[in-house]
């Protein structure tokens, strides 16, 4: 039986066959367009798809269903299925693999390497968002960590080696706790299933859940930058080629908060009860800590990067909230934050391929030389601080909100503590754009830097595209994502 | 109704327009596009009010409040999302017609104001952009709205006060315009979620039952909105951005940080003036302090300022103290018994409007002529500038409430408001009234009297500035020669029934004979050639006169907190924290890991005979472990 969804893994397994027989850039450029363009306009299809499925009245919670069993003895199967969070990130990971192809345009050298092993990173993504099994899940993580050693190791700058080391080893250490998590959650239910949505449904010990779950929450919460286990990220995406930084940032960060959300949380009810108000704290203080520590920051990539922690704490932090609301926003927040920080840091990228430096203090009125790059960098700004037209808002908005339906009065205290953050995002951003970007061109070497190619265009044009839709009319992505958060919530929540 | 979404439509048609393809047009064509478009938005704002008004008050004896528009645009739950729409009711319809008004006349002042000016058609955008704002904020259906474009305006004001983004003040400014009012905005964010949970929805009138149910947090819930409308309004002490704001071009100023934005925190608290008076009116005495405070302080520096804008700015920080102090003083809904303040408050909004706006062009006006914001540039121009002069004239006599100008009505209504609330109270602003006039004649006499800048007017001649630029002077002027004989407690008041403003002879007395005494004494001290007296009055008084020449040092306490409190005492150990502690402690992971592979590395030295030794030990041990 042929599945619609294995398609997202066929055209990039295809796309690396051709890179592998393409012989030079440009058959590579092709072979790349092609395939994500291709990707691209299936994940439109298939949203509206699911759109149109639910409309006509479909109540699964899983659809476009299939499973062939893969290895008898542990119950493992290749089985898919999504529902409106897997294709709002689908869709999310097909945008990002795209522009990221126009933002490494002229990558040199190697660049049929680099693309292959960009494009084995992004089968690993779709495969883990289609995949419902949970054996299957964890070796598309696997598959999406592995060529980003390489790719930052191979084309990145700075002290690459040391970074690619740290952040492959980290999130290693963090797929190792998760392996036990899984294996946990299999045997405490009895070893009949590895299937996520059928695993839901048996009990699992609670003992079980109270040692296990801690396990899988860090083990994914370390991807998703949880502090205390966020240290990778700074040096990792300093260090990343610009595609690179964007994929790592833009999605598959997103691994973490999503696999938090539909294995652990969904898995171990009881195992998050006992252990919401330790990991409340630790989000919280991601939240915070990661937009104070951006304030002081000098590279535009750590500043970023600390953006990032802070925002992906914000994800976690509402998924613990645990009202339909406030979840909601997480995965709005996910969305947001992907295509957000895909933006920044494909600007970034660009200006550091002009001005060879990332260090805000060595540039100045950069505004005046690449006009098109700086007001862009401002709009990414704007909408990175929650300017209303723009996703974040509508994200942090939604998660503020949600959050505030928690009764409880040390929930409440942390959502307070949380929206203290909007004012610190906004100190961090004004001084990064007003310092780089406004005043006089300090260096006469940068009056002679050009604006933007056309592929840089078409790929800052195309993220603040998406960021500027979701933001304007967030109604249909709210209603997607909300629906389908439900039955995933009445799990949690009732037993 | 169904036109008034044209409103909005319209601005942002121009915003996209001139954002996305300014460059490739003419400065010229993005001006006219510009300004047509507030044009239209300015003729459907007073069709809008006159058939608003004009049909009439409903069987209540009220004004219907409409709502031709209501889009559920982010829905959160079942009962609460946010709304966008449009709401008229008087005061919105008020709003309406004053934000139209002002920002049609800086569009015409601008195309003269800002020709040749790099950038020309970037400032109509945002100039835009702020107008599609502003209206969505006060034709807000619910509070969240109202929050959506709160921002927005706070966004347009940071883009324009940063125009000049080569000049590091107008950096700084925008800067900091942008983060005080985000930490205003803060308080107002956590009272709008407290708000929607307790009472159930976002809109202006929830149900009763509910909010008395909530109790206190409604209380609070307000007390924290009204911070965020203390930021964006510059009430004491978070008024430290507005001063700094001036670095914008003029017309911005006029526009935004004198007749509209800025006034958004009294709006906001008049549109929850229901909910205030009913299920907090502890709050309200607290509000008219604040608003008393922010207008003495304001007053006090005000009057020994050196740069015309800074002058004008405080001014304007000073007189929506007013404002705020007319909505404090309020004690019941009813105008005839302790409501007169609401009425009062908004009329005041109304005319303060028309008038700042035109203090601020003509500001410009003379800042055209003399390429300078300080006043030793300036002094008897009154010759080459005749229309300014004049226009300038009315408009200080207006802020200075003289009959028959249009501030002579609203002050008028306030100081009533203020000694029916408690004398004590209407004695204290009666004398920052007389502060007013005393220190705006002080600028009129500085720049248009006493003495003559003649090295500088000699190289640079002044004149009067082109009839684009003169033309909105002149309307601005006729309507604040005007605005005080229209009828506004008819249209607004704080049960909606009518209200017939009737004048206190005490009370205008009083503060008309203090008025003029204080307008006799600034023409006494800064009319002449020389100026002894001030000058003597700032020798005998050097640090008072410093420290109000300093903003009585507010700002620097301020930056201290930033700087020295945030960056250096909170950002910069966490940094350092990150780095060093956390992220040392995985590195230190990974050495000793290393470090403990490099120790145990021995055993694995290919060489076989060792390996069989290390076989044979374990086998022995393993034996010994199983025999016993």
């Amino acid at each position: 039986m042929f599945n619609i969804l294995t398609i997202f893994i066929i055209i990039p397994l295809l796309m690396m066959l051709g890179l592998w027989l393409s012989r030079n850039v440009r058959q590579v450029r092709g072979v790349m367009v092609a395939g994500s363009s291709l990707l691209l306009a299936m994940s439109i299809f298939l949203v509206f798809d699911y759109i149109g499925l639910r409309k006509a009245g479909e109540t699964a919670q899983m659809l476009y269903t299939s499973s062939i069993s893969w290895y008898e003895p542990l119950d493992i199967c290749l089985s898919f299925g999504v529902d409106g969070i897997s294709v709002a990130m689908l869709l999310l990971s097909s945008i990002i693999v795209f522009t990221g192809t126009f933002a490494s345009w002229r990558l040199q050298p190697m660049t049929k390497e680099y693309f292959l092993w960009y494009t084995l990173l992004s089968s690993g993504v779709y495969g883990f968002f289609i995949s419902t099994d949970l054996f299957t899940m964890f070796m598309f993580y696997e598959v999406a960590l592995i060529p980003m050693y390489l790719l930052i190791g191979v084309w990145g700058s700075g002290k690459k080696e040391y970074s690619a080391m740290k952040l492959t080893l980290m999130l290693m250490g963090g797929s190792a706790l998760i392996l036990i998590g899984i294996l946990g959650a299999y045997y405490g239910a009895g070893a009949t299933t590895m299937n996520v949505v059928e695993l839901a449904e048996l009990e699992i010990p609670v003992k079980m859940q109270n040692i296990f779950f801690p396990l899988l929450f860090v083990g994914f919460g370390i991807l998703g930058a949880l502090f205390p286990f966020h240290t990778w990220s700074p040096d990792g995406h300093a260090s990343a080629p610009t595609a690179v930084s964007m994929l790592h940032a833009g999605v598959l960060m997103k691994l973490g908060g999503y696999g938090c959300f539909r294995i652990a949380m969904y898995l171990m009810p009881e195992g998050l009860q006992m252990w919401d108000e330790v990991f409340l704290v630790l989000t919280t203080i991601s939240v915070v800590y990661g937009a104070f520590s951006a304030v002081v920051q000098t590279d535009l990539k750590y500043i970023n990067a600390y953006s990032s922690v802070s925002h992906c704490g914000l994800v976690l932090f509402a998924l613990l909230m645990m009202t339909r609301t406030s979840c909601t926003g997480g995965i709005l927040q996910m969305l947001s934050h992907g295509l957000m920080t895909a933006l920044f840091f494909a600007l970034i990228g660009m200006i550091y391929g002009r001005t060879h430096t990332r260090d805000i203090r060595q540039m100045s009125g950069l505004m005046k030389v690449m006009p098109c790059l700086a007001v862009c960098y401002v709009i990414a700004g704007l909408a990175n601080l929650g300017l209303p037209g723009f996703s974040g808002f509508i994200a942090e908005m939604t998660i503020f909100v949600g959050s505030f339906e928690n009764v409880d009065v040390f929930h409440r205290v942390c959502t307070v503590i949380a929206t203290c953050s909007i004012v610190i995002t906004a100190v961090y951003i004004l001084r990064t754009v007003g310092k780089f970007l406004y005043g006089e061109v300090n260096n006469p070497e940068y009056l002679k830097l050009t604006d933007a190619t056309w592929d840089e265009k078409t790929a800052v044009f195309i993220l603040i595209a998406c960021v500027a839709a979701l933001g304007l009319a967030p109604f249909w992505m709210s209603d997607l994502i909300s629906h389908s958060v439900t039955p995933l919530l009445s799990n949690i929540i009732i037993r | 109704m169904g036109h008034t979404i044209w409103i909005l439509l319209l601005p942002l048609i121009s915003f996209i327009l001139l954002g996305l393809g300014g460059n490739k047009m003419k400065p010229k064509a993005t001006g006219v596009i510009g300004t047509a478009s507030l044009a239209g938005v300015t003729i459907l704002s007073y069709i809008t009010a006159f058939s608003y008004f004009g049909a009439g008050r409903g069987i209540d004896g009220l004004f219907p409040t409409l709502m031709p528009y209501d889009f559920r645009w982010l829905p959160f739950m079942d009962n609460l999302s946010i709304n966008i729409g449009i709401l008229l009711d008087p005061i919105s319809v008020m709003m309406l017609v004053v934000i139209s008004t002002v920002s049609l006349m800086v569009h015409i002042y601008s195309m003269g104001y800002m020709k040749g000016e790099k950038g020309f058609q970037r400032y109509y955008a945002f100039l835009s952009l702020f107008t599609m704002s502003m209206l969505g904020l006060v034709v807000a259906t619910n509070i969240f709205q109202m929050y959506v474009f709160w921002e927005l305006v706070g966004v347009s004001s940071y883009l324009l006060i940063g125009f000049y983004y080569t000049k590091p003040a107008a950096i700084a400014a925008s800067k900091k315009a942008f983060i005080v009012t985000r930490f205003a905005d803060l308080g107002f964010l956590i009272g709008i979620l407290i708000y929607g949970y307790f009472a159930g929805t976002f809109s202006f009138t929830p149900e009763t039952s509910r909010l008395m149910s909530a109790g206190m947090m409604i209380s609070l819930a307000l007390g924290l909105m009204f911070v965020g409308g203390a930021g964006k309004s510059a009430m004491f002490p978070l008024h430290i951005w507005l001063p700094d704001a001036m670095e914008g071009p003029t017309p911005v100023s006029a526009l935004i940080h004198a007749a509209t934005m800025v006034v958004a925190g009294v709006y906001l608290v008049a549109r929850m003036f229901p909910l205030f008076i009913g299920y907090a009116p502890d709050l309200l005495p607290w509000i008219a302090v604040v608003g008393a405070v922010t207008a003495l302080y304001a007053a006090v520096v005000a009057c020994v300022q050196s740069d015309i804008k800074r002058v004008l700015a405080f001014s304007t920080i000073s007189q929506i103290g007013f404002m705020m102090v007319a909505m404090g003083v309020c004690t019941s809904a009813d105008p005839h018994a302790g409501g007169l303040g609401y009425m009062a408050s908004l009329f005041h909004l109304f005319t303060h409007a028309m008038f700042k706006a035109l203090l601020f062009l003509g500001a410009g006006s003379i800042i055209h002529a003399v390429h300078s914001n300080e006043m030793s540039a300036m002094g008897g121009l009154r010759k080459y500038m005749p229309v300014t002069h004049i226009t300038f004239l009315v408009a200080c006599l207006a802020i200075a409430g003289i009959y028959p100008f249009s501030g002579f009505f609203s002050k008028d209504e306030i100081l009533a408001a203020c000694f029916a609330f408690h004398p004590a109270m209407g004695w204290v602003m009666t004398a920052i009234a007389g502060l007013t006039a005393f220190y705006m004649f002080r600028l009129y006499f500085g720049i248009f009297w006493g003495k003559e800048n003649k090295e500088l007017h000699q190289t640079h001649k002044p004149h009067e500035s082109p009839l684009s630029m003169t033309l909105p002077l002149v309307v601005l002027a006729v309507i604040t020669c005007v605005a005080g004989f229209i009828p506004f407690g008819e249209f607004i008041s704080s049960n909606g029934a009518s209200y017939h403003i009737h004048i206190d002879m005490k009370v205008a007395g009083i503060s008309i004979c203090v008025a003029v005494a204080a307008i006799a004494i600034s023409t006494w001290m800064f009319a002449r050639e020389n100026q002894s007296v001030p000058d003597a009055l700032a020798n005998r008084f050097p640090g008072l006169h410093k420290a109000a020449y300093n903003r009585f040092y507010i700002d620097n306490a301020w930056l201290f907190v930033t700087k020295k409190v945030i960056f250096k005492c909170i950002s910069t150990p966490i940094a350092w924290f990150d780095r060093n502690i956390i992220d040392g402690f995985f590195n230190l992971c990974g050495k000793v890991t290393s470090k403990v592979a490099a120790g145990i590395r021995f055993m694995q030295n290919s060489q076989i005979q060792q390996y069989c030794i290390w076989f044979l030990a374990g086998a022995v041990i393993l034996t010994i472990i199983l025999i016993f």
